[in-house]
């Protein structure tokens, strides 16, 4: 079942009000809403929240499709900031609106698309959904920069995010390409690797642009 | 240049960094090659000759390239070669431990329809690892003669290296990409009908990965029918932005694998040879900051230093200048010319024999010699890229990365030829900051060696002068990092093994820069003898030294050592030496001498290095460092005497 963008809002700032700063309920103030507005009505009718005069307090039936809610405007907040590279203001603003259409799955791809993370670029929690739990079941470590990987570690390089495109040319004529596996012998004062038989060193900012599917 | 017979068939080398094919092209020639600019490039190429069943073959030594795909200057370069030589072997030098990782570009040359030979070289080291290359059947599977060797020991496989390339026969191997790929590549090279040195195939291939180089000679073939070629190029490049280059690069690397399958066969469980913990050891901090230290004592102040600067000195200058070549000659012309000014040029004071031959064989000759003796064994251990790794750190703060340490540490040899290398840096501005720092900071062999002398018998001085040499260095560095504008540099280095340096790359390394700097830097020797003569007998030398006296009060040295200032222009050896007269003399106090040597190794560069510099950078960059390294000079001088007077360190 999907709630209108209005209702989700409302759900998200009382999620924000009473799991996280630990109050009972919220004020209609804090809320932004006037006591007629149709995203509270559509709620009560759902049961789950009940407002006692200008307060709104979360019931245990709107728990999860709160918590929800702001799983995925945080979700929608990291996309915005790693991947498309949208920050400050306008980054929050497209994630307020991206967030509304992170329905049916989609979520969950792109909670996966950003290796599960557990904190929003603010430093929030991301509550997890089940494909997190699913991954840590697994013992997925997903993928990561090769600056994430200790001396001694192994893993397959799964892409190079390109920045400079010469560069990452560079890169993959001297054969460190996706698919290959890859060995970090150091990781002070650079990055050293090996792929095959052949050993790279690269500084931190190049190492940071490959990504490595841990072994 | 010397004029090449049309007949002679060339043979041309080419393959990555580090695999051995500067010991294939010495293997194959002999000991006659030359090394030159490759016409309209700043890039070396080796040439020499060689003669296979009683034909004669011209061997060019390419610059190391990764790819048929060009990225840096040198491999350009060296792709140049390949498109104008028409070889009659392309010999591809790889390395027997990483084919996967070499094949690629094998699969390249072959599909751009070169005449292809592949050595692959190294088998020595490959089979110590543990790993077996069935080469017959590598041979089979690539249609074109394959070659195991390994040519740094005994010179294994060069017989049949020779044997492959008098009995060359060109093979016709293709190698199909992904049917969607291959169906792309079709239909643009079906709109190639120009004459083409390279495969249409290979040509597709390069215009998809945007070579301009490669658009721009299709557009000179193509002539009108070119907007069609370039429409068909973008359209496909459009709908395959997603991952082109990957697809292309991960298809050959498919089709690699594919052609290994059974040709390299692993046994594991090998334990880590003490040549890899020696490597380790190099590039971790605690234990590489200690070995950093060692290889600069020994290699540089026990060998250039004490051995190169004092022993073969004091023997050459001497011993056999001294004793036995001046007098002889002096004596030679002052029996048979009457004329005053052509005795002066040829033996006076600052004469052509007396100063430029004398300072050329018998101080610089030695100094820099063994310096080159010392660099090329350490290049070629292969311990280089492993201190950029160590520097990089260190060298990005001041606006450079890791490898600009190469033309660093060579400028400790000679700055001249240190400022041609930083050609060999990415961004103009690694290669401002570093022109910039070679040209104030870095003393060269000749004038560190005479500087050494000279503060060795002043405890402390040595100290102060090196504290001041890294501060300048490091907060000039800073500074300029600043400064400068450009990208902030990235690091990527490929670590080549360490191993034993082989004597005859030693030798040919170092003949090959020694030969460079006589060709380069013995006329300015006599340029600059004969200008000081000039400026003996006319009086100007007279009044420019005069003109400098009140800065030489100025940083509390006696007047005499203005002429030290004014020779250190014409070779900053010339400078130091002049230093060293007024030392013997007993001229200077230990804080003058210190302050003498501190402003003189900062002082502008010598002639040469500024006309190196103004043809790398231009006037106006060059220019702006000469002023700026002249004030530095003499401000940190100024400063040095009034903190040695203050303090009275050295006192």
């Amino acid at each position: 079942m999907i709630v209108s963008a209005k209702a989700e809002e409302i759900l998200e700032s009382l999620w924000i009000s009473t799991e996280e700063k630990g109050e009972d309920a919220a004020h209609f103030e804090r809320l932004g809403i006037a006591p007629t507005d149709e995203g509270l009505a559509e709620l009560v009718r759902l049961a789950f929240v009940e407002v006692h005069g200008e307060w709104v307090r979360l019931r245990k039936e709107g728990r999860e499709e709160a918590r929800m809610t702001v799983r995925r405007h945080r979700l929608a907040e990291r996309l915005m900031m790693d991947i498309l590279d949208i920050k400050g203001a306008s980054g929050d603003e497209r994630a307020c609106e991206f967030e509304h259409l992170l329905h049916h799955g989609v979520d969950t791809k792109i909670c996966t698309l950003l290796n599960h993370p557990t904190t929003c670029p603010h430093g929030k929690p991301i509550p997890p959904g089940s494909c997190c739990e699913q991954a840590r079941q697994d013992g997925e470590v997903g993928v990561v920069a090769l600056t994430e990987l200790k001396a001694g570690e192994r893993g397959e390089i799964a892409y190079l995010a390109a920045t400079d495109v010469s560069k990452m040319q560079k890169l993959m004529s001297m054969g460190v390409l996706p698919g290959s596996d890859l060995l970090v012998t150091r990781t002070f004062p650079s990055y050293i690797f090996k792929v095959g038989h052949s050993e790279f060193a690269v500084d931190g900012d190049l190492a940071r642009e490959i990504f490595v599917r841990k072994a | 240049m010397q004029k090449e017979p049309q007949a002679e068939k060339k043979i041309i080398l080419v393959g990555n960094p580090n695999v051995g094919k500067s010991v294939v092209f010495n293997s194959l020639t002999g000991s006659y090659t030359t090394v030159s600019n490759y016409p309209g490039t700043s890039v070396e190429v080796s040439r020499g000759h060689c003669q296979i069943d009683s034909e004669n073959f011209l061997v060019l030594d390419t610059p190391g390239m990764y790819s048929l795909l060009p990225i840096t200057e040198e491999e350009r370069v060296a792709r140049r070669i390949l498109l104008e030589e028409s070889p009659h072997v392309v010999l591809h030098v790889i390395d027997a431990r990483n084919l996967e990782r070499m094949l690629p570009m094998t699969l390249q040359l072959i599909e751009a329809g070169l005449p292809v030979v592949v050595l692959v070289n190294i088998m020595d080291e490959a089979e110590r690892i543990g790993m077996q290359i069935d080469i017959p059947l590598l041979q089979e599977k690539l249609q074109v003669p394959v070659v195991g060797g390994a040519m740094g020991r005994g010179k294994r496989g060069l017989a049949e290296v020779r044997e492959a390339i008098g009995q060359y026969r060109v093979g016709k191997a293709t190698f199909t990409y992904a049917s969607d790929l291959e169906k792309d590549i079709q239909k643009i090279s079906a709109l190639l009908l120009g004459d083409y040195i390279l495969a249409r195939r290979s040509l597709t291939l390069m215009l998809l990965q945007r070579d301009d180089e490669i658009a721009q000679r299709v557009r000179d073939r193509e002539g009108d029918r070119y907007a069609g070629v370039e429409s068909a190029v973008n359209d496909t490049i459009f709908a395959r932005r997603v991952d082109l280059h990957l697809r292309i690069s991960l298809e050959r690397k498919r089709i690699c694998k594919g052609l290994l399958d059974g040709v390299v066969t692993q046994r594991s469980g090998q334990q880590p040879a003490l040549v890899d913990r020696f490597s380790a050891w190099t590039m971790n901090p605690w234990t590489g900051v200690p070995l950093l230290l060692l290889v600069l004592y020994f290699g540089l102040y026990q060998f250039v230093g004490g051995f190169g600067a004092g022993t073969i000195v004091d023997f050459l200058e001497g011993t056999v200048f001294e004793e036995f070549l001046n007098p002889w000659v002096i004596g030679l012309c002052e029996k048979y010319i009457p004329w005053y000014w052509l005795n002066e040029l040829l033996v006076g004071e600052y004469g052509l024999f007396t100063l430029g031959v004398r300072y050329a064989f018998a101080i610089i000759l030695p100094i820099v010699g063994t310096f080159f003796i010392a660099f090329a064994v350490i290049e070629d251990s292969g311990y280089f890229p492993r201190l950029a790794m160590l520097v990089d750190r260190v060298f990005k703060k001041i606006g450079l990365n890791g490898r600009a340490v190469i033309p660093m540490v060579l400028g400790f040899g000679c700055d001249t030829m240190a400022t041609v290398v930083t050609r060999t840096l990415e961004s103009s501005r690694e290669r401002i900051i570093a022109t910039l720092l070679l040209a104030l900071a870095i003393p060269c062999s000749a004038q560190m060696g005479v500087i050494l002398g000279l503060l060795s018998g002043v405890p402390g001085a040595l100290v102060v002068w090196l504290a001041c040499m890294i501060g300048v260095f490091l907060l000039v560095g800073l500074l300029a990092a600043q400064v400068v504008p450009g990208e902030r540099p990235m690091f990527y280095m490929e670590i080549p093994p360490m191993r034993m340096p082989q004597l005859q790359n030693v030798l040919v390394k170092t003949l090959t820069r020694m030969q460079w700097y006589f060709m380069e830097i013995f006329p300015l020797f006599m340029i600059a003898s004969v200008l000081l003569w000039a400026g003996k007998l006319t009086g100007a030398l007279q009044w420019l030294v005069e003109a400098f006296n009140p800065v030489m009060r100025l940083l509390g040295l006696p007047h005499e050592a203005s002429a030290a200032f004014i020779f250190g222009f014409f070779r900053r050896d010339f400078g130091a030496a002049g230093l060293y007269d007024l030392q013997t003399e007993g001229l200077l106090d230990p804080v003058q001498l210190t302050v003498a040597a501190v402003t003189l190794t900062l002082f502008v560069p010598c002639v040469a290095q500024f006309l190196v510099m103004q043809k790398e950078r231009g006037w106006r960059t060059s220019l702006v460092i000469f002023f700026l390294v002249t004030g530095l000079a003499f401000s940190v001088g100024w400063a040095l005497n009034r903190f040695l007077l203050m303090t009275g360190i050295l006192a």
